[in-house]
């Protein structure tokens, strides 16, 4: 592997979050044009690992490496689309869809200078790609979760990433937002991104991953394929949906998919 | 009689007056964005020990009031980012110790005690010129910093975590809109003092996102209902003897009252289409009874969106199409 093909590496990395580890012996590579999610149960450390990846938690241990550039001295903010899970994004003030979407081009803006046209044409097409161009100036407060998630997809998309962290981009949103979100990052992906999505269950972004992560305790339990997860699953004959005791249970890989 | 309005110390009560009215509500949008409306009142408290110092040490007590304010808010800031469980508490315990201290301090300052009257509930007509003009240019750099730095202050007051993954100095922004905040209290405090601060800050904001869809727009309306309440309230004061501090904020509240009726229509109109949350399996429930019209666009019922689909809103049920029938849901 080249350097310049890693886009993410996370080496030997371990999070403790008010004195109890969440995380320990990360070691992940996710390399140019990778598609990879990331499962496991909850509480498993899933949000962690993201969060640790896109430098919203300290790591106690280890390395994280964004484009090649340890994070302390990345400076390249707006090659790096991160979506939060479920953003308290209606707040004590309502704001529009564009004001939200506008405000991911802000790694590329300097204060005090207006927005220029390549600014608003990015916000335009965000919006486009994930289907809320018509409600650009309706206040977020008043969309259903499945549309404010596509609104926190677009704002991430306003910044014209290459890399795309998403944090259950699929918790509790209609099938029809989850189907637009798809869509929206097989698009982003055949353009070339890398993207790194945190999934309860594969669902619909089943046929756009090309490589699973699972998480158990906060360590890497499985590293490969989407088949080879349901080759792990094969003799256990079915799927367990997510609870969060299945994480108690020894030798149980769950969830893995979202069964019926 | 209308004399008394172009004189000298009313135009410096109006200029004071109108800054204050545009000010407090430009840094109030991002403290109720925060969900912080209280925080001025905070800031207000601590700023008495502010003008306290001042009066014992003969130093102006605007310049006491804004450094111990500005500290203050630091302090108010980095307690909050931090995210003790007990912020909510240490908050408490520095405001009542702002107000607490600062009686305790112009206590020693003999007649000081009287002074401090002043900067609690506001001595708009005492108001020197200095004064006005110190004033004019804080409120200046306030409402500047507050539009010019819109897309940052909102970016970091909408989202920090999504703030901090885009790179931004989200701990920078969120102090200086405390310090922002703190200058804003010390030009408000000669106007409609310390007491009622909070309320030139949230009130005008209140009104105007009733009717507002957008962040800006609450903000640009928020400083012209604070600045036509303030400027009216001084009118009001001058030709009726009541304190303009108290008549500033009353004048505020009428305001939000008279437009409170118009504005639940509109609030109202709008929840009404806010889309029902999508349960996991949606049971099949067929309406049974006849149905003498077709739902559409346009049929007359209020059409919300549910998932993939839209129900209409029929005499208190949710109708959604379904093949041939209509589905209750």
């Amino acid at each position: 592997m080249t350097p310049a093909a890693e886009v993410l590496a996370l080496s030997d990395a371990a999070v403790t979050l008010n004195g109890r580890p969440i995380l320990r012996d990360i070691d992940l590579t996710v390399r140019r044009g990778e598609v990879l999610a990331v499962l496991g149960a909850n509480g498993s450390g899933k949000s962690t690992m993201v969060k640790a990846a896109v430098g919203l938690h300290r790591l106690a241990r280890g390395e994280v490496r964004l484009f090649g550039t340890p994070l302390g001295q990345f400076h390249q903010w707006s090659r790096l689309g991160y979506v939060p899970q479920r953003s308290p994004i209606a707040q004590g003030v309502p704001s529009s869809v564009w004001e939200v979407v506008a405000s991911g081009r802000i790694s590329h803006r300097r204060p005090f200078v207006p927005m220029r046209r390549a600014d608003r044409s990015a916000v335009a097409e965000a919006l486009d790609a994930v289907g809320m161009a018509d409600r650009a100036r309706q206040p977020v407060g008043t969309l259903s979760g499945g549309q404010q998630q596509r609104v926190l997809m677009a704002r991430t998309l306003a910044s014209e990433p290459d890399l795309l962290v998403l944090d259950e981009p699929n918790a509790g949103v209609d099938l029809f937002s989850q189907e637009a979100i798809v869509g929206t990052l097989a698009a982003r992906s055949r353009a070339g991104a890398t993207i790194v999505v945190v999934l309860h269950e594969l669902g619909p972004f089943a046929a756009l991953i090309q490589r699973t992560v699972v998480l158990r305790d906060g360590r890497i339990a499985y590293d490969g394929s989407p088949e080879g997860l349901d080759a792990l699953l094969a003799d256990h004959g079915h799927h367990h949906l997510p609870t969060t005791r299945s994480a108690l249970v020894p030798e149980v890989l769950a969830p893995l998919e979202g069964g019926s | 009689m209308l004399d008394i309005l172009v004189s000298p110390f009313m135009l410096r009560a109006f200029l004071a007056a109108a800054v204050t009215g545009l000010s407090a509500p430009a840094v109030g949008t991002y403290l109720v964005q925060r969900r912080l409306s209280l925080m001025g009142d905070g800031i207000g408290h601590i700023c008495v020990t502010g003008v306290a110092l001042g009066l014992l040490t003969g130093t102006s007590p605007t310049v006491t009031a804004i450094l111990v304010a500005a500290a203050g808010a630091f302090l108010i800031e980095v307690i909050r980012s931090t995210g003790k469980a007990s912020g909510d508490v240490a908050l408490a315990l520095l405001f009542y110790g702002g107000i607490a201290g600062g009686l305790v301090l112009v206590s020693f300052a003999g007649n000081g005690a009287f002074a401090l009257q002043g900067y609690l509930f506001g001595s708009i007509t005492t108001i020197s010129v200095t004064d006005v003009w110190a004033a004019v240019a804080m409120a200046a750099a306030v409402v500047l910093l507050a539009l010019a730095l819109t897309p940052q202050l909102f970016a970091v007051a909408n989202d920090e975590d999504y703030a901090r993954s885009a790179g931004m100095p989200v701990r920078l922004y969120n102090v200086l809109i405390a310090v922002l905040a703190a200058v804003t209290i010390t030009v408000a405090m000669r106007t409609v003092g310390l007491l009622l601060v909070s309320a030139l800050m949230v009130i005008p904001v209140a009104t105007a996102q009733q009717f507002a869809r957008g962040f800006r727009v609450t903000m640009l309306g928020a400083m012209v209902a604070g600045a036509a309440a303030a400027l009216l309230g001084v009118t009001t004061a001058a030709f009726v003897d009541v304190p303009p501090g108290a008549t500033i904020v009353l004048v505020s509240l009428v305001g939000f009252a008279l437009t409170a009726p118009v504005g639940a229509v509109v609030q109202r109109r709008r929840r009404r289409r806010v889309p029902f949350p999508v349960e996991e399996q949606p049971d099949h429930l067929t309406v049974d009874e006849p149905h003498g019209h077709q739902h559409g666009p346009g049929c007359g019922h209020v059409a919300v969106e549910h998932g993939d689909h839209v129900d209409y809103i029929h005499a208190g049920h949710r109708h959604a199409v379904h093949g041939e029938h209509y589905d209750e849901h």
